[in-house]
C-alpha cells in the first residue's frame, strides 16, 4: 500500500515516514501544497496522510483541489487544531479520517488500513483467497492455521493481489506500490519476491498471466 | 463617603444656610421697620397728647395721677401676653411735677431729656421714649414704650418662621435624601451593570437612557472594554496558536520514540532517538521564544532604560551562541566598536540574540556569520550578516509576523524569532530592516 505523507515537521514526517514502512506500508513525503499537488498528479496512492497546516497553504485547500479533479483517494487528516469545528470543516472537505496531534502511531496505521478498505468497498480487515488468510494489521499471513513470516515486500506484494483478487497487476504497477520515490528499484526484485511467496504459499496461489503480470484467484 | 451622603449633607447645609440667612434678614429688616412704625407711633401719641392738653380737652390733677400711682404701674412685658397697655403716657409740668401719668406708666420719671427719642431704663425695664414738651400750656409729655415688648413682638415674628421650619427640615432632609437617590439611579444601574459582568463579558454598555453626564464615562469605559477584549482575544488566539505549535513536535516525538520502540533494527533505533534529541532542542527553544515573546509583550515602552554597551551585548551573545554555531559548523565574526545608548537592555539582549541566533540557523554549514555594532549620530547600529538565501522582498513583511515560517526554509524554526525582534525593536524605539549589499544578506538594528 502505497501512501502520500503531507508534512512540513521534519521530525514528524520522519517518523511518520519510518513508523508507517514498519507496519507495512509505502511511504513517499512531501512538506508542501505543491509539492503534494504534482505528487497526487503524477503517481497513484492508496491513501493520503495530510497535515492540514502547511508552509504554502492548508490541507484543506488541498483536499478541495484532489476532490475537484474527481480524486477519490481516501484522506487521513492530521492536525493539531482538534476543536469539533475543526473536525467537521475537515470531514465536509472530504477527508475520510480525522486525526488529532499527537497521535499513535498503531492508530494513524489502523485508520489508513480502514479507509483504505472502505475505499475498496470491503468492511472486514482480514483478506482470504484460496486457504490463505492475510491479517495487515499483523503483517501475517496464515495457511492451514500455520503462520507464515513474511518480509515488507512480500506483504506489500500479496497485500496488493490479495485486496483486488482476479486483477492483474503488472511488474511496474507492483514496484509503485512497493518503492517510494527515494528508492532505487532492482530489475529482477519482483520476480524474486513473487518467487519466494509461491515458496511460501503454494506454487499456484499467485497465477503469471504471460505478457501482462500476476493475479491471485478470486474464488476462495 | 458616598456620592449619595456628601450630596445629602451639602444639600442639606445649603438648605439650612439659606433658611437661617433668609430669617436673619427678615429678623432684622422686621426689627428696623418696626422700630420705624413704633417710634412713628410714639410721636404721634405723643402730639395727640400734648395737643389734647393743649385744648383743655382733658385736665390734668395731681388727685388723679395719685390713683393711678397707688395701683402701681402694669409691667407690659410679664403680665400682658398681647400688645395691650404697650404705650407708657407721663405729662409733667415744666417745673418737674407729674401732673398725670397713664396706668401702664412707672411713678418714676421715664426721661429726663428735654425733647425727641431716647431709651432708658427704669427700674430695671428699658423703655424708649419720646419727649415732647409744650411750652405754651407749660407741661412736659413722655410717652414711652416698654423695649422688652418691642422685642417680643420681633421675637414672635421670628418664631413664626423658625418653629414651622422646625417641623419642615426633617420633612425637607427625607425629600433631598430620597431626590438623592433618585438622581443618582443611573449611576446605581451602571454599577450594578458592571458588577454582575463576569471576566469574560466584554461587550460595550448601550448609552441608551444614560444621562448626559455618564456618557463621556460611559464611552470611556467602553473604549477600555474594547482594549481589552482585543487584547484577550490576541492573547487567547496566541495561547491557541501556541498550543498547536507544540502539537507538532510532540507528534513528531510521541512517533519516533514509538518507531525506535517498535523497530529491531538498531540503526532506526539510533536515527530515531537522534531525531527525538533535536526535536527536544527545537522544542525548548520555542519554549524559550515563547517566554521571551511574553516578556517583550509585557514590557512597557521606555521603561528600564539605563546605559548600554551594545559593543559588549553583542560579543555576550555571541558568546553564548557560541554551542549553537559550533554544532552548525558556522564562524561568528564579530567586530564591534564601543557604542553605549540609553536603552532597556533585556529587550535590546532579545533582539541581537534572535538576529545572530536566526543567521546562524539559516547560514550554510562552514560559513561566516558577520557580527558589527557602532555609534552612528547618536544611535547605535547593529548589523548581522550571513551568506545564506535571505528572505525574499515579497516574504520580509510575514516574516515578522509570528509562527510565520518560510515554505522555502529547510530549517525546522519556531516561527517566533523575527517577531520576537520586531516586538523588542518598537518597544525600544528603535527601527529594524533587511538588505542584502552584494552576496551576503543583512539583518540590521537602529536604537
Amino acid at each position: 500500500m502505497r501512501l502520500l505523507v503531507v508534512e512540513d515537521d521534519d521530525v514528524l514526517l520522519d517518523g511518520l515516514k519510518v513508523g508507517l514502512e514498519l507496519a507495512g506500508f509505502t511511504v513517499d513525503t512531501v512538506t508542501t501544497v505543491a509539492d503534494a499537488r504534482s505528487a497526487l498528479e503524477h503517481a497513484r496512492f492508496d491513501a493520503v496522510v495530510l497535515d492540514v497546516m502547511l508552509p504554502d497553504g492548508t490541507g484543506l485547500d488541498l483536499l478541495q483541489h484532489v476532490r475537484g479533479r474527481r480524486d477519490r483517494v481516501p484522506v487521513l487528516l492530521l492536525t493539531a487544531k482538534d476543536a469539533t469545528t475543526d473536525k467537521i470543516s475537515g470531514l465536509d472537505a472530504g477527508a475520510d479520517d480525522y486525526l488529532g496531534k499527537p497521535f499513535d502511531l498503531d492508530e494513524v496505521a489502523a485508520r489508513l488500513r480502514a479507509i483504505i478498505r472502505r475505499g475498496e468497498g470491503r468492511s472486514e480487515g482480514v483478506l482470504q483467497s484460496q486457504g490463505v488468510t492475510l491479517d495487515p494489521a499483523r503483517m501475517e499471513a496464515r495457511k492451514d492455521d500455520c503462520v507464515i513470516p513474511l518480509s515488507r515486500r512480500e506483504f506489500a506484494i500479496i497485500n496488493a493481489l490479495m485486496q483486488n483478487p482476479g486483477m492483474i497487476f503488472s511488474k511496474s504497477v507492483l514496484e509503485e506500490k512497493l518503492y517510494g520515490w527515494q528508492e532505487d528499484v532492482e530489475s529482477n526484485t519482483i520476480e524474486v519476491h513473487v518467487h519466494k511467496l509461491r515458496a511460501k504459499l503454494g506454487s499456484n496461489f499467485i497465477e503469471t498471466v504471460r505478457g501482462v503480470g500476476y493475479r491471485v484467484g478470486r474464488a476462495g | 463617603m458616598s456620592i449619595r451622603a456628601r450630596l445629602f449633607t451639602v444639600l442639606l447645609l445649603m438648605t439650612g444656610v439659606v433658611w437661617l440667612s433668609a430669617c436673619i434678614w427678615i429678623y432684622t429688616s422686621t426689627r428696623d421697620r418696626l422700630e420705624r412704625v413704633l417710634d412713628a407711633r410714639l410721636l404721634e401719641s405723643a402730639k395727640m397728647v400734648g395737643s389734647l392738653v393743649a385744648d383743655r380737652t382733658i385736665s390734668v390733677g395731681l388727685g388723679r395721677g395719685n390713683m393711678a400711682a397707688e395701683r402701681g404701674p402694669v409691667d407690659p412685658g410679664e403680665t400682658s401676653p398681647s400688645y395691650e397697655r404697650q404705650l407708657a403716657c407721663q405729662i409733667w409740668s415744666v417745673s418737674g411735677r407729674l401732673l398725670s401719668r397713664s396706668e401702664s406708666a412707672p411713678a418714676a420719671s421715664l426721661s429726663d431729656h428735654s425733647s425727641g427719642f431716647q431709651n432708658t431704663t427704669i427700674d430695671g425695664a428699658s423703655w424708649r421714649v419720646y419727649a415732647l414738651v409744650k411750652p405754651e400750656t407749660g407741661v412736659r409729655v413722655l410717652v414711652g414704650d416698654s423695649v422688652k415688648v418691642r422685642k417680643r413682638l420681633v421675637d414672635d415674628v421670628i418664631k413664626g418662621l423658625l418653629y414651622p421650619a422646625g417641623f419642615i427640615m426633617p420633612l425637607m432632609a427625607g425629600l433631598i435624601w430620597l431626590s438623592v437617590a433618585k438622581g443618582l439611579e443611573p449611576l446605581q444601574r451602571l454599577a450594578k451593570g458592571l458588577a454582575a459582568r463576569n471576566p469574560t463579558q466584554l461587550h460595550p454598555f448601550t448609552g441608551d437612557g444614560t444621562p448626559s453626564e455618564l456618557r463621556p464615562m460611559i464611552r470611556a469605559l467602553n473604549s477600555l472594554l474594547a482594549r481589552v477584549h482585543s487584547s484577550r482575544e490576541r492573547e487567547r488566539e496566541f495561547t491557541t496558536y501556541a498550543a498547536h505549535e507544540l502539537k507538532t513536535p510532540l507528534a513528531g516525538l510521541k512517533t519516533q520514540a514509538q518507531v525506535a520502540m517498535r523497530s529491531t533494527d538498531p540503526e532506526i533505533q539510533r536515527q530515531a532517538l537522534k531525531r527525538i534529541e533535536q526535536s527536544v532542542d527545537r522544542t525548548s527553544r520555542m519554549a524559550r521564544q515563547l517566554i521571551d515573546l511574553a516578556s517583550v509583550d509585557a514590557a512597557d515602552r521606555g521603561e528600564q532604560s539605563g546605559q548600554v554597551d551594545v559593543a559588549a551585548l553583542l560579543l555576550d551573545v555571541v558568546h553564548e551562541l557560541e554551542h549553537l554555531s559550533r554544532s552548525r559548523d558556522v564562524e561568528i565574526v564579530c567586530a564591534a566598536k564601543p557604542a553605549v545608548t540609553s536603552a532597556d537592555a533585556s529587550l535590546l539582549r532579545l533582539a541581537i540574540r534572535n538576529v545572530v541566533e536566526n543567521a546562524v540557523q539559516y547560514a550554510p554549514c562552514g560559513s561566516v556569520v558577520e557580527c558589527s555594532a557602532e555609534a552612528v549620530d547618536g544611535m547605535v547600529n547593529v548589523v548581522v550578516s550571513n551568506e545564506g538565501p535571505g528572505i525574499a522582498p515579497e516574504e520580509q513583511e510575514k516574516v515578522v509576523e509570528r509562527f510565520y515560517r518560510s515554505p522555502r526554509s529547510s530549517v525546522g524554526g519556531s516561527g517566533l524569532g523575527l517577531s520576537i525582534v520586531r516586538m523588542s525593536v518598537d518597544r525600544l524605539g528603535g527601527k529594524f530592516g533587511f538588505s542584502r549589499p552584494g552576496a551576503r544578506f543583512e539583518v540590521w538594528l537602529r536604537v
